[in-house]
Formats: C-alpha cells, sequence, structure tokens
C-alpha cells in the first residue's frame, strides 16, 4: 500500500499547472472566480479550443480519436488542476458522454463527422433524456420517433434540458417501438438543433438563472443515419452513456476549490471581533467537511485504482457521486453561513460580495440529477450489498 | 499510488482470521468474559506462537517489522474477532512506547519478554479522559532513583500486566518510566470495561530505580508518535468490527422475513444500509489514509491524518453501531450475537484514546496551524 503519486503523475501534474498558469486566459478565469453567468457560452467554447491546441481537450478520450489517453489517475489530477486555477468547465454532454457512445457504437461515417467538432469545441451538445413524466424512471419516456422512408419523425417532449439554448446538436432517446416492453423500444437519436420544428423554452430555476430548458419536438424529421447503433436498442447505448458519466463524478476538484474559498471567507468574515475561522464552532463544522472531503479523496483514488485493474464492478461510483454531492452542497452551506445577510444580495450594484446564496440554492440539484442520491442507494443496496 | 497488499502481508491477516473464526468463537470469548481474570493465558500463548506478539517489534530488535500496514491489517482481524487480549495494549503500544525509547539492556530484555509472551507491558498514560492535557503525574530526581506520584486512569489490561509503562513530567518534558505492577505504592482498583475488557484507575506513589527510565530524553515526541501508531491501529481494529456488523445486519436482512418479505427488500432498510455501507468504506479510507501517514516523516501531517481517522472511524462507529442494532431488532439487544459486543467494542473505541470530540477539536487546530 502506498498512496503516493508516482513521479511521473507528480511531474504530470506540475506540467498540468505550469500550462494553467500561462494559457487560461485572465478575463476567463476572473469570470470563473466570480460566478459569473456571463462564463457559460463563449467562455467554454475558448476554452475548449485552448486545450484543444495543446492536445488536452479530450483528457477521457482514447489516442485513435484524439484524446490524450491518459489513464484514470491523470484525467483526476488533471480536473483537480483545473479547478483549482479556476478555468471553466468542459462541457460534459459532447465530451464524456455522446461521444463515447458514438466510439463505442456509431457508425464510421458518424465517428468521422461528430467526433472532430466536439473535440475542437465547434460543435455544443445537449442531452435530450428526461421529460416530465420520466425522471428516475426514464424508460418510460415517451417521445416517440416514427419512421418515415429515410427519416424518423420525431414528436414529444424533453425536460430538463441543461444549456440547451446555446446547443448545435442534441443527442435524444426516442421511442421506435411502442409495443414493446419499455426498455426493448427505445432508440438513440441525433438530432440537429436548426432542424424545423424544435422549440426550445427556458424553465427558470430558483437561482434566477436560464440553465434548463424544455424542449419541444414537433414533426421534426432526423435521417436514419443518425440513429445511433441499431433500432430499439437505445437502452443499452444510455447505459453504457452513465457508465462515461462517472469519470470524475466524486467531484473532489469542485470541493477542493470551494472549501478553500470557504475558508477565504471565513477568514475574513468577523464573529464577536474575531475571525470566523477562529471561531470553534464554524470551524468545527468546516474542519468535519474537510474531513469527510479528505476520506473521499482517498475513496475515489481506490475506486480509479481498482478500475485500472479491472477490479472495480462499477456501483462504487454511486457511493462516490452521493458523498461528493452531499459534501459539495455542505461546503457550499457553509459559504452561505460564513457571509451570513451579506449572502442576501441577489442582484444589483450594493457590494462585491460572493454570489453564494444563488450557487447554495443551484447546487441543490447535484443530488437530484444524474441519477437521484435515492437511486444511488438503490443501486448500492442492490448491486454493492446484494439486498 | 498503490492500494494492493503483499502476499505476505495479505496472508498474515488471513491466518489471524481464520485463528480467531475457529479458536475463539463466540462462546469461547463468553467463557473468557465470566472467567476471574478476563483473559486467556492459552489464546496468548498461542497468538505468540503465532508470532503476532513480535509483529510491531522491528526486525533489528528480533522481530518480525510488520510496519504500520502489517499492523493495519492484523488490527483489522483482531477487531473483527472481538480478542479482548492485550494484544493492542502489549503488543502495539507498550511494544512501540519501548521500542521508541529503550536503551540497549533495557529494551532487549523488554522487548524479549514481550515478543515470547512471558510478560505483558501497558502504557499508563491517561488522566482522566482529557487526552490532549499534559501529564501531571510527576517523577522528582532523587539519588536512588525516581519517585512517581499521580494518577492514571482507565489502564487497560493493567492486571495481566508485569510492567506499566508509567509516563510522567520530569524536569526537561516528559519521561517514561518502567514500574513493576506488583510494587508497593502502585494501588490498582480494577473493573470491566464496556467492551469486555479489563482496565484500572492507578494511584502511583513509589520510589523506582535509576535506570528504570526508558532513555534519558524528553519523551514528548516519542509517545505522540507511538500513540499515533497506536491510535491508527486502533482504527484499524474497530474497522475489522465495523465490517463485521456490516455484514452480519446486511446478512440477517436478508434471511428475517417479515409480512412474507426479506427485510432487505424494503427500501427505506436498504437506504440505510446503503448509508452503513458508505460509512464504513469512508472509514476504511481514513484509516489507510492514517496508516500511510505513519510511514512518512512529517508529523504534523500524520497528526492530523490519525486524529482525522479517529474521528471518521469514531463517527462510523457510533452511527453503523446503532443501526446494526436497530436492523437486528430484538436480537441485536440480545448479548448472544456477534452485533450486540462489536456495538460495544466499538462504543469504547469512540471513548479511548481520545473521544471523537476531542480529535476533532485537536484536528481543528492542527488544520488551523496548517493554515497560518
Amino acid at each position: 500500500m502506498d498512496l503516493n503519486f508516482s513521479a511521473d503523475e507528480v511531474l504530470f501534474r506540475d506540467d498540468v499547472r505550469a500550462f494553467l498558469a500561462a494559457n487560461l486566459p485572465d478575463d476567463i478565469r476572473d469570470r470563473v472566480r466570480r460566478g459569473d453567468e456571463s462564463v457559460l457560452a463563449d467562455d467554454v467554447r475558448r476554452w475548449q479550443r485552448i486545450l484543444f491546441e495543446r492536445g488536452w481537450g479530450a483528457a477521457m478520450w482514447p489516442a485513435e480519436f484524439g484524446g490524450t489517453g491518459w489513464d484514470k489517475t491523470r484525467q483526476y489530477l488533471f480536473d483537480i488542476e483545473c479547478f483549482a486555477a479556476d478555468a471553466p468547465i468542459q462541457l460534459p454532454f459532447g465530451l464524456k458522454m455522446v461521444a463515447p457512445v458514438i466510439m463505442r457504437y456509431g457508425s464510421e461515417v458518424q465517428k468521422a463527422r461528430f467526433l472532430p467538432r466536439i473535440l475542437d469545441g465547434t460543435d455544443w451538445w445537449c442531452q435530450g433524456y428526461s421529460e416530465p413524466g420520466s425522471g428516475s424512471d426514464l424508460a418510460s419516456l415517451k417521445t416517440r420517433a416514427q419512421r418515415d422512408g429515410d427519416h424518423y419523425v420525431v414528436n414529444g417532449q424533453k425536460a430538463w434540458n441543461t444549456l440547451g439554448q446555446h446547443a448545435d446538436w442534441i443527442f435524444c432517446l426516442v421511442r421506435t417501438d411502442p409495443a414493446a416492453k419499455p426498455q426493448r423500444g427505445i432508440s438513440f437519436l441525433l438530432i440537429d438543433m436548426k432542424t424545423p420544428g424544435i422549440r426550445v423554452h427556458p424553465t427558470r430555476l430558483l437561482d434566477g438563472r436560464h440553465e434548463v430548458n424544455e424542449i419541444f419536438f414537433d414533426d421534426v424529421r432526423v435521417p436514419v443515419e443518425n440513429r445511433v447503433g441499431e433500432e430499439n436498442a437505445g437502452w443499452t447505448y444510455a447505459k453504457f452513456l452513465l457508465g462515461h458519466e462517472r469519470t470524475n463524478i466524486a467531484g473532489i476538484g469542485a470541493s477542493r476549490r470551494e472549501l478553500a474559498r470557504l475558508k477565504q471567507m471565513a477568514r475574513e468574515a468577523t464573529r464577536n471581533g474575531a475571525a470566523l475561522l477562529e471561531d470553534p464552532i464554524f470551524a468545527t463544522r468546516v474542519a468535519q467537511v474537510e474531513l469527510e472531503l479528505k476520506a473521499l479523496e482517498v475513496t475515489n483514488l481506490r475506486v480509479i485504482f481498482a478500475e485500472a485493474r479491472q477490479q472495480a464492478p462499477g456501483p462504487e461510483a454511486s457511493m462516490l457521486k452521493i458523498r461528493g454531492t452531499e459534501i459539495l452542497q455542505r461546503i457550499s452551506e457553509l459559504q452561505v453561513e460564513a457571509l451570513g445577510s451579506r449572502a442576501l444580495q441577489f442582484d444589483g450594484a450594493g457590494e462585491d460580495v460572493p454570489r453564494v446564496a444563488a450557487q447554495y440554492m443551484n447546487l441543490r440539484k447535484l443530488s437530484i440529477y444524474g441519477g437521484s442520491n435515492e437511486i444511488q442507494r438503490n443501486i448500492i443496496a442492490q448491486m454493492v450489498l446484494q439486498l | 499510488m498503490d492500494f494492493s497488499f503483499t502476499d505476505e502481508q495479505q496472508l498474515l491477516q488471513d491466518s489471524i482470521r481464520r485463528y480467531l473464526e475457529s479458536s475463539y468463537t463466540i462462546e469461547h470469548r463468553a467463557g473468557i468474559l465470566a472467567s476471574e481474570s478476563g483473559w486467556s493465558a492459552t489464546t496468548w500463548t498461542e497468538l505468540a506462537d503465532l508470532g503476532l506478539l513480535a509483529l510491531d517489534i522491528d526486525e533489528a530488535d528480533g522481530g518480525i517489522g510488520a510496519g504500520p500496514v502489517g499492523m493495519m491489517l492484523a488490527a483489522q482481524a483482531i477487531g473483527a474477532g472481538l480478542l479482548v487480549e492485550p494484544f493492542h495494549s502489549s503488543a502495539v503500544l507498550a511494544t512501540r512506547m519501548v521500542s521508541a525509547l529503550a536503551r540497549d539492556t533495557q529494551r532487549e530484555r523488554l522487548l524479549g519478554a514481550l515478543a515470547s509472551g512471558e510478560a505483558i507491558a501497558v502504557f499508563a498514560h491517561d488522566e482522566g479522559g482529557d487526552w490532549f492535557a499534559p501529564c501531571s503525574t510527576i517523577a522528582t530526581r532523587s539519588e536512588d532513583g525516581w519517585r512517581l506520584q499521580g494518577r492514571k486512569t482507565c489502564v487497560y489490561h493493567a492486571t495481566m500486566a508485569r510492567w506499566l509503562l508509567v509516563s510522567a513530567r520530569v524536569d526537561e518534558g516528559v519521561g517514561v518510566f518502567v514500574v513493576d505492577r506488583d510494587t508497593a505504592g502502585v494501588d490498582l482498583r480494577d473493573y470491566r470495561t464496556v467492551d469486555g475488557m479489563r482496565a484500572a484507575d492507578i494511584e502511583l506513589d513509589l520510589m523506582v530505580a535509576a535506570d528504570s527510565r526508558l532513555g534519558d530524553v524528553d519523551a514528548r515526541e516519542a509517545i505522540d508518535e507511538a500513540l499515533d501508531r497506536g491510535i491508527a491501529a486502533w482504527c484499524a481494529d474497530a474497522l475489522g468490527a465495523l465490517d463485521r456488523v456490516l455484514a452480519a445486519t446486511v446478512q440477517y436482512a436478508r434471511d428475517r422475513v417479515q409480512f412474507g418479505t426479506a427485510i432487505g427488500r424494503l427500501q427505506a432498510l436498504q437506504h440505510r444500509m446503503a448509508d452503513m455501507y458508505m460509512q464504513v468504506e469512508q472509514a476504511r479510507s481514513m484509516v489507510y489514509l492514517a496508516t500511510s501517514a505513519c510511514l512518512q516523516s512529517d508529523a504534523h501531517e500524520r497528526r492530523e491524518a490519525v486524529s482525522g481517522a479517529k474521528v471518521l472511524v469514531g463517527q462510523a462507529a457510533r452511527k453503523v453501531g446503532q443501526e446494526a442494532v436497530q436492523l437486528h431488532g430484538g436480537m441485536g439487544m440480545t448479548d448472544e450475537l456477534g452485533v450486540s459486543h462489536c456495538f460495544k467494542r466499538l462504543l469504547a473505541f469512540e471513548l479511548r484514546m481520545g473521544s471523537t470530540e476531542e480529535h476533532l477539536a485537536h484536528y481543528r487546530k492542527l488544520a488551523q496551524s496548517r493554515a497560518a
């Protein structure tokens, strides 16, 4: 047993750190640091382009598709360094979600057509999975795709679509055989967002931001060549996708960064005339969550190690998701507590304080999306504990 | 980064586990608990024969030198097997104290006797539940040796020990003194502890020979390190008990039928067991971290990791122990099952060698001084 990173891994980390220091544009970093909404769209595309030019556009892809070919440990270190440097996120929908499905199940034409444009940031992808009546029970989805010559005609409604207002493409689960068992009648379609009949309608969230949408499909014609894999086999691809979405699911990088911010806030805030971080009660709460994060870091490394040796059956990722989201939510709560009434400012021209309340509200999503934490507990009970 | 263990380490753990499963059944253990002495000399001899009492003695001193990782694996098996004999007190804590401080002749004599099982030693250090408080027992130098005066509390396995290793204040800091338990001026009041072991409160007012001191330098750093290694092993012991109660609870939930279904099929209970599982895994990660930190030279990092492990393992001990009893229903309340004995061992874990609260406060201060 040895918990240290190898000398090569440490060199790699230093290399990433140096690259980030030299190449992350100041204006982007400042917007990320402030948590501005304007960080979305343009900055994300610009940053993807910069990473692409360095050859680091897709940390989790194999080299044959233009990825880095890094192992999980390097992907993990890269993720942590990016967060520490206040780099914008890389959009997961193309890189981590649809791309692995195309690589594994797509045609050669689809690979050549879509993957390079994901890698260099040309295409913005979004996800069409959930529906108003189909959340945790995704297989009950109703969006219908009917064959009409060499096209499918898609009708229905997708919900909780993230950032589709910027998207060029959407990957969708659609029902192609309503007579079959729910899981057997689903297909996986790639749909150009400019196709006539698609309407994107924002769902305002409690933090006031426009992050998610409803997407309506009204006789949308999709070429059959944009189906991935076999008709009615989409559920298999959807499950495969979920497995890949889990890379860095513990969110250690994000939690570390937010914990550092929390401590900074608690150093600057005062209680009873002293720094809040010196207050034993508050500092104990910070210490508790810091320890929980430390434990999760080691757990994450254990899973990475087991995965590299093909020992991880997979369901351990549910633990990383549950604990990772709980920890980040807790840190966010403590940020709100650290700022106290100063956290109440929601907009306008008041003093320049971090918008921690909006983030706190927004991060409630963590335990709901990506398989709610309750679904993850079902998975642990059934797959790990064999109950 | 490597989370695997060598074949030798794995074999060590497996052999302890097998030995305890076959020879140390819950019924056999009940007999030991009910006995006058509260321990089995036969078991102790068998542990010595298996080499376990020399595990934490360095190879240079004629021991096995299993190191922190080997001790972690051994302690997990010991904890899961609910051993009440003084493995942790003598073969870990006292052995580490002697290894860290004793000089040549002393060292040879003490370690030899500890390794063979011929003698048991315990570290008499706790003075009333304020774990991080400075020692108040005093050692005063005189012409014929040292006068020791003070009071030690809850010294585990003191009644079966030949030697008490007593920490006491000296001019330059703290010294550790080897005291024959049967000497006049050593007043033991012994009792059973909640986890089925024996401990004693000890009043000390006696003279000991000049050469009874272990080494001759301030022992605070050595004590600190020995205690950290001891706590790390103690955390691993608790992890063994945690693994056992979780497995027993899951099995019970599979077998127990109510309302025509195994209660393990009920989602309300499944989620509670999923939470137990996660707490045990987080505890395991902290045990690994603390053990790994005991291999490093950075004392600050070691203290942080060890206190951190004591906290998270302690919190898991509380929660998982309670849930295990709850999910076993009435059976969890009986003295018959391993579950209730694990529950008691886990309670003792929380309270001994610095409570969860004390270590959390300690960790907080360490983290603050790191940042400053």
